[in-house]
């Protein structure tokens, strides 16, 4: 039996009010009618009115956005193949390379691994811009992929796989019609984790784009620096919003999933 | 043929976006300012042969790192990176282990959307959650605010732009790392045992002690690294919430490069940087090495 204590109770009442708060009180004075943040003068809405009218944080909101969707894009076909590289071929030449590259990005400082794409880039004489982020957010994102695909794999019954090559699948076919719809919520969530960690970098992305490229980050944490304000609350509001919908949209939509596929296994036990 | 593409896709992007780009960072870091400025052809000239290798190798030297030993903000500054980095993982494991521990304690029909409520911040913005704190803790924050009207202060505390800011945005933004693996180790534990210690006569402390801590050892290490690493190379939280007394050597190295424009010495830090991260990177693949072969 597990006791629940006071002491769980307050630790975790604690502990959700710290996380939660901060974010809760930035919410409540983006709709502050004041322009000084600490001082509340009533309910507005103006601040989010301003901020949509603000064309450089809808320029740096658009570069962000079309950086993301590349580069996640990108990074889950990578991901997925490494992950695959790494469950599956067991002997190659150079073997513990790749796994040893795949998991240094994770815990690499950002400004390393900003400053040394930036040298390459110009090394080889790749103007900076968008081309320039898509590539840096792809190869870090690519290792987290390959990290979330790979766990799934490994949970992966394989004999699936080996009976769809004895009934005469090639082994693109077998991939695509086995493999890949058993994988598909790990790879699905991979690329909501690449979508997110592109949308949320700001330092990588500081040392790879070049004029005309600002992302959303980079412009948030130039006027943050001057301080707070009420423009910055609306996005931050706005931003969190988009966030919690889209992950409650998603836990929804697996835990729906997890219970058809336990539904027909279910099915296919009694029919047998 | 097929098998060969798959490996060699991801395989040759890795090695061009990621292991080229750090050889160009230790070829900078030894070479002279003037030959290290844009737009850095290759020295290494590979027709001439030996002769061209051996000219290469001449090339280098430290200069850039015997430069940062002569000027002590940059050891200063890796010092107080290593000490910041330690405080706050100390701090993070505090805040986060009793948050753990009541998860996993919590009825098991709750543990799936308290489990959710911990992940959920880590998918938001991590530069709006340390914005989020320059609004409590300024002088006229809310936080000051908040006390000066119960009367506990008399005067605003100065929080903001020092040290203690950045502790608190460190261990705030990175508080699901530590509380995840600790989670995942005391979710596991058989409650039996604890019974069992009591039955024999030890107290809920001792009992603790000598159950629930060695338990969940595994997962405190894994959550103490998982803290520790990044916030040692960080450089948001204490451009944002740190004042002129916080050195970080993340934020150092960012200057470094893009307000001084000195790419050797950016270079040079940053090797030093990777050379310091080397052992706890070892020791964390070391820890979650044992965990995977204790639960097989």
């Amino acid at each position: 039996m597990k006791r629940f204590t006071w002491f769980n109770a307050t630790s975790l009442t604690f502990g959700f009010a710290f996380l939660y708060l901060p974010m809760l009180i930035l919410v409540i004075y983006s709709f502050n009618e004041s322009r000084l943040v600490t001082v509340w003068a009533g309910f507005s809405t103006q601040w989010y009115g301003t901020l949509l009218q603000n064309e450089e944080f809808l320029g740096a909101a658009w570069v962000t956005a079309k950086v993301a969707f590349f580069s996640s894009c990108m990074a889950t076909v990578l991901g997925t193949m490494a992950a695959y590289v790494l469950v599956r071929a067991n002997r190659f030449p150079g073997r513990t390379l790749f796994s040893g590259m795949i998991y240094a990005p994770l815990v690499m400082p950002e400004v390393i691994t900003g400053l040394s794409l930036l040298l390459l880039f110009i090394g080889i004489g790749l103007e900076r811009g968008i081309l320039t982020v898509v590539l840096a957010h792809t190869t870090f994102a690519m290792c987290y992929v390959s990290v979330v695909v790979s766990s799934r794999l490994v949970a992966f019954d394989r004999s699936l796989e080996e009976a769809a090559l004895d009934l005469g699948c090639s082994p693109f076919e077998a991939f695509r019609l086995v493999t890949l719809p058993i994988i598909a919520p790990a790879v699905i969530s991979g690329w909501l984790l690449a979508f997110t960690l592109s949308l949320d970098d700001l330092v990588i992305a500081s040392f790879t784009t070049g004029p005309g490229a600002t992302t959303l980050p980079i412009k948030v944490f130039s006027a943050v620096r001057l301080g707070v304000s009420p423009e910055i609350n609306a996005l931050s509001t706005l931003l969190i919003a988009i966030v919690a919908v889209g992950v409650i949209t998603a836990s929804l939509i697996s835990k729906r999933a997890a219970v058809a596929q336990a539904r027909d296994e279910q099915a296919a036990v009694r029919s047998e | 043929m097929r098998r060969f593409t798959l490996i060699a896709v991801p395989y040759l992007w890795l090695l061009a976006f990621f292991l080229i780009p750090f050889a160009i960072v230790l070829k900078i870091s030894l070479s002279d300012v003037a030959l290290a400025r844009p737009p850095y052809m290759p020295q290494l000239d590979l027709s001439a042969g030996w002769e061209g290798l051996r000219s290469f190798l001449a090339d280098l030297d430290f200069e850039n790192f015997t430069f940062l030993t002569t000027d002590d903000l940059y050891w200063k500054a890796y010092l107080s990176s290593l000490r910041i980095a330690a405080i706050s993982t100390a701090l993070t494991l505090l805040v986060g282990f009793p948050i753990a521990y009541g998860m996993a304690r919590a009825a098991p029909e709750w543990r799936p959307t308290l489990l959710m409520l911990v992940i959920l911040p880590f998918w938001t913005s991590f530069l709006i959650r340390v914005y989020s704190w320059m609004g409590i803790l300024s002088t006229e924050g809310l936080l000051n605010q908040f006390l000066l009207g119960l009367g506990v202060i008399s005067e605003p505390l100065a929080i903001m732009n020092t040290n203690k800011a950045v502790y608190i945005g460190i261990v705030y933004t990175y508080l699901p790392f530590m509380i995840l693996p600790i989670y995942a180790a005391l979710e596991k534990m058989d409650d039996s045992l604890l019974e069992a210690a009591e039955d024999l006569g030890c107290s809920r402390l001792s009992a603790f002690w000598l159950i629930t801590a060695p338990l969940s050892k595994g997962g405190v290490i894994a959550g103490c690294f998982l803290v520790f690493i990044p916030a040692l190379g960080e450089f948001v939280i204490p451009s944002l919430l740190g004042g002129s007394e916080t050195l970080m050597i993340g934020k150092v190295l960012f200057e470094e490069f893009f307000t001084n424009l000195d790419w050797p010495v950016a270079s040079a830090v940053a090797v030093i940087l990777l050379l310091i991260l080397i052992v706890p990177i070892i020791l964390f693949q070391r820890n979650q090495q044992k965990a995977r072969e204790a639960e097989q």
